[in-house]
């Protein structure tokens, strides 16, 4: 469980209380990912306390979430795929397998495609180079993706919620 | 003149790595305290953890910048400045390389020049925006650099279309993100410099853009329109909203009755538009400009910034006197001055329930309309209806508060259209008229007699000065005691300044105050102001009395108006011709202008503080919470990451 950040409050004299933050901000990010882990992503309104928190402001933190890639700013699909493109990756062919994903979900230039509930990306490394091109969906590592295994995964992804041995 | 680096340092929320390297003195005596090094050629003797940069500078070397800015602290990211260093590998960037050995550098070879150029050219190939159109043409960091540098062609490419919307929301800052190259001085500024927090860099490698929260327009953030990200962007992606168009339509419109009313900040630093050394006063021959460029009438805000002096300083006496003589516990002080619109957006954000110790005297600029199109044009037989009131300002927020839906006190807007520096030298510039070789003229009557006293409230701590010299004068019949009236211990370039002063034999009405200490404080800059008012809600300034802000650093002559560049030593060079004008003047304290005792004469009879005087010349405040409410804009919360 991510620890979370103490806050003091101290009541000033007439009666009202000032928020004195004693975190540094180098444990935003934890605290982000908490909340993430949490809901499925931050909300205005965690982003906003969140700031409030650490005496930082609500810009900042969006700042921090839109630059990660793992942590988002509004509610998203029910499944997340996230296909590799480092390097390795991309030699192993994963642009191929992006566009088999894509063909699958039927999405067009970027739009949303049919499967409302599933969400394609990109990610950097994620340490599964030696089984390029590799994916994450929706948190688990999935390695040695085939054209032939897309739209096997697409099609189970659409049906029901996930479970391990889904694409074990 | 001592500049403010101390500003930028104990502002600076940054990591103390990143922050501004301090050089200072070297002391002879510390073992290896100074180091001496060899730039191009030359020997320079630096103290220990001076930048390669500053080392460059005292010995004349140019490196070129651009993230790098002398009110900020570090950033390094865009590598212009890079030099080579022996036995580096890599070329180093000199504005965050600290000396700590005497080392070999090169700011010049072909290899960095090679490097700069494509620096450039990669900035360029995202750079969507033509120099002819642009606000900052002739006076753009980027411009510069790619001529310096040999740029004929676009080596990368160049970017065919604009990639995102011009943001066009605020009253006073309009932002072109097609124009931005990321240098990010604007974040420090407004998270560092004024602690507003309105800007960040959002998302993540080529998609990374300057945006505000949520990417909501910038008129529904916090921001305070101080204008003082703009004053430090080097290229045209911030600029303030320019009224001209409409002020030439009233000027050729001869129903209309345009007159213009000029504050103290302008006049000591318009001449930077034409070329003149900072802190040349161009008071008489701006007049002139300015009335050969049609308006009919040139006013001086100084003399509404008496009038402050004198209803801001009769309402702090009956605080005093509620709260001292009539033991009145419900009395709110310290009393803090309101004639920084960027200030009294900042409390109604950060300090809603501060705002009972706000002066509920308006802004110079906002007493001034409300004259205009009352007094004046009642004097002289004109219809207000037909009266456009203009003012020149250091400011851009003062777009903002001439805009807001209170200020309309005279029946009409008071202040059709606030003008900054920049915009009235380009007005001029149209007009093809030279500036700095013109004739003298005066300020026209009534409205253009002010004191020393009113000139003074462009510098940080003016307005404390002017207040000293009218109520020490007020309350014991005698002058202020300082020498040649310079109130020393107001003045300065510190970012919170204290000071105190005993009043003795005071006159009859005045007893209460008798032997008691008046306590005093000035801040500028924002991030300041807010340091003093966590002092406050701690309950440390209880035994204060008066506590001058300004929003931006150095008052209104750093003011986000003001011709660019910016930087402590312009700043410093425009406060001395301040003080230098004040000291010529006969007039030097407001109480004495002798159309200040008319008005109270003749028309807020009831002296400072009365029915009329509070129907016209004071003002509320909005409790504004720093809450922002993202439902209210069509953009809501996008898909993230
Ligand atoms: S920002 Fe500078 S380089 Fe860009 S269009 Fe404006 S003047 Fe030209
Ligand atoms: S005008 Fe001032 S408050 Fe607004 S974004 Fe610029 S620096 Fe920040
Ligand atoms: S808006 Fe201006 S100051 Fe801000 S990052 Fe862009 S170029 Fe730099
Ligand atoms: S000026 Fe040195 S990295 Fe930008």
């Amino acid at each position: 469980m991510v620890k979370q950040c103490a806050v003091t409050k101290k009541t000033v004299k007439d009666g009202k209380e000032i928020i004195v933050c004693d975190e540094t901000r180098s444990k935003l990010l934890p605290v982000l990912q908490g909340i993430q882990q949490k809901k499925g992503y931050i909300s205005d309104k965690d982003m906003q306390e969140t700031a409030d928190r650490f005496g930082i402001h609500p810009v900042e933190v969006y700042s921090v979430v839109t630059f990660y890639a793992f942590l988002t700013s509004g509610p998203k699909a029910r499944h997340t795929i996230r296909i590799s493109n480092c390097m390795p990756n991309i030699m192993a062919g994963s642009g191929k397998i992006q566009k088999e994903f894509e063909k699958a979900l039927k999405i067009k230039k970027g739009r949303p495609g049919k499967y409302k509930n599933i969400v394609l990306e990109e990610t950097g490394c994620i340490g599964m180079c030696d089984q390029a091109p590799a994916a994450l969906i929706d948190g688990e590592l999935v390695g040695n993706i085939t054209p032939k295994d897309v739209k096997d995964i697409v099609r189970r992804l659409s049906k029901k919620p996930l479970t391990r041995r889904d694409y074990a | 003149m001592a500049d403010n680096k101390a500003f930028a340092r104990e502002t600076s929320r940054a990591p103390v790595s990143q922050r501004r390297q301090e050089t200072g003195e070297i002391k002879k005596d510390a073992i290896g305290g100074d180091i001496t090094v060899n730039i191009d050629g030359i020997a320079v003797k630096v103290a220990m953890g001076t930048t390669i940069l500053e080392a460059a500078r005292m010995v004349n070397i140019k490196i070129p910048t651009l993230c790098q800015h002398d009110d900020l602290c570090l950033a390094g990211v865009c590598r212009i400045c890079v030099v080579e260093v022996d036995n580096e590998r890599t070329l180093q960037a000199s504005c965050s390389y600290p000396i700590f050995g005497p080392i070999n550098i090169r700011t010049y070879s072909p290899r960095i020049r090679r490097a700069r150029r494509n620096i450039i050219q990669l900035l360029l190939r995202n750079h969507y925006g033509e120099c002819y159109s642009c606000a900052r043409n002739n006076n753009c960091e980027l411009q510069v650099l790619a001529k310096e540098y040999g740029v004929t062609s676009y080596k990368f490419g160049h970017i065919k279309a604009p990639r995102y919307d011009k943001d066009q929301s605020s009253y006073a800052v309009e932002r072109d993100m097609n124009k931005c190259i990321l240098c990010r001085r604007c974040v420090r500024t407004c998270i560092d410099l004024q602690e507003v927090g309105a800007l960040e860099a959002v998302h993540r490698g080529a998609g990374t853009k300057i945006s505000t929260y949520m990417d909501m327009p910038l008129n529904d953030v916090v921001c305070i329109n101080c204008g003082q990200c703009i004053n430090r962007c080097p290229t045209g992606a911030l600029k303030a909203k320019d009224p001209a168009e409409g002020i030439w339509k009233a000027i050729e419109d001869a129903k209309k009755h345009v007159i213009i009313q000029t504050a103290p900040s302008p006049r000591a630093a318009i001449g930077e538009e034409f070329g003149l050394k900072p802190g040349t006063s161009v008071t008489k021959k701006l007049n002139t400009a300015i009335k050969r460029i049609g308006f009919d009438k040139v006013f001086d805000t100084n003399f509404t910034a008496d009038l402050t002096i004198m209803e801001e300083g009769t309402e702090l006496l009956l605080r005093l006197k509620k709260a001292i003589a009539g033991k009145d516990k419900s009395v709110r002080l310290p009393q803090i001055t309101s004639c920084s619109p960027g200030w009294v957006k900042f409390i109604e954000h950060f300090y809603p329930g501060r705002l009972g110790h706000l002066s509920t005297a308006k802004s110079p600029q906002q007493m001034f309309g409300a004259i205009a199109k009352t007094w004046y044009a009642e004097r002289n037989n004109i219809d207000p209806a037909d009266i456009v009131s203009v003012s020149l300002m250091p400011c851009s927020a003062k777009k903002f508060e001439c805009q807001r839906p209170e200020m309309n006190s005279s029946g009409y807007k008071d202040v059709d259209y606030a003008l900054t520096t920049r915009e009235l030298a380009g007005m001029i510039k149209e007009c093809g008229i030279d500036l700095p070789n013109l004739p003298l003229s005066d300020f026209d009557d009534p409205l253009g007699t002010g004191s020393g006293a009113g000139l003074v409230f462009g510098a940080t701590g003016g307005v404390m000065e002017a207040a000293i010299r009218t109520a020490y004068e007020l309350v014991t019949g005698r002058e202020a005691p300082f020498e040649n009236l310079r109130v020393m211990p107001v003045r300065g370039v510190e970012g919170i300044r204290k000071a105190q002063i005993i009043i003795k034999d005071t006159l009859e009405q005045w007893k209460f105050l008798e032997g008691v200490t008046l306590k005093v404080m000035v801040a500028h800059g924002t991030a300041n102001a807010k340091k003093v008012m966590d002092m406050l809600c701690e309950g440390q300034l209880d035994d204060y009395h008066f506590i001058e802000v300004m929003a931006c650093p150095g008052g209104c002559i750093g003011g986000g108006g003001q011709p660019i560049p910016t930087g402590p030593d312009i700043r410093g060079a425009r406060i001395k011709a301040i003080y230098a004008e004040d000291e010529s003047l006969v007039l030097r304290k407001s109480h004495e202008n002798p159309v200040v005792k008319q008005i109270y004469e003749q028309y807020f009879k009831e002296g400072p503080c009365g029915h009329l005087s509070h129907k016209l010349l004071h003002t509320g405040y909005t409790a504004r919470g720093k809450w922002i409410n993202v439902k209210k804009t069509k953009r809501g919360p996008g898909s993230g990451s």
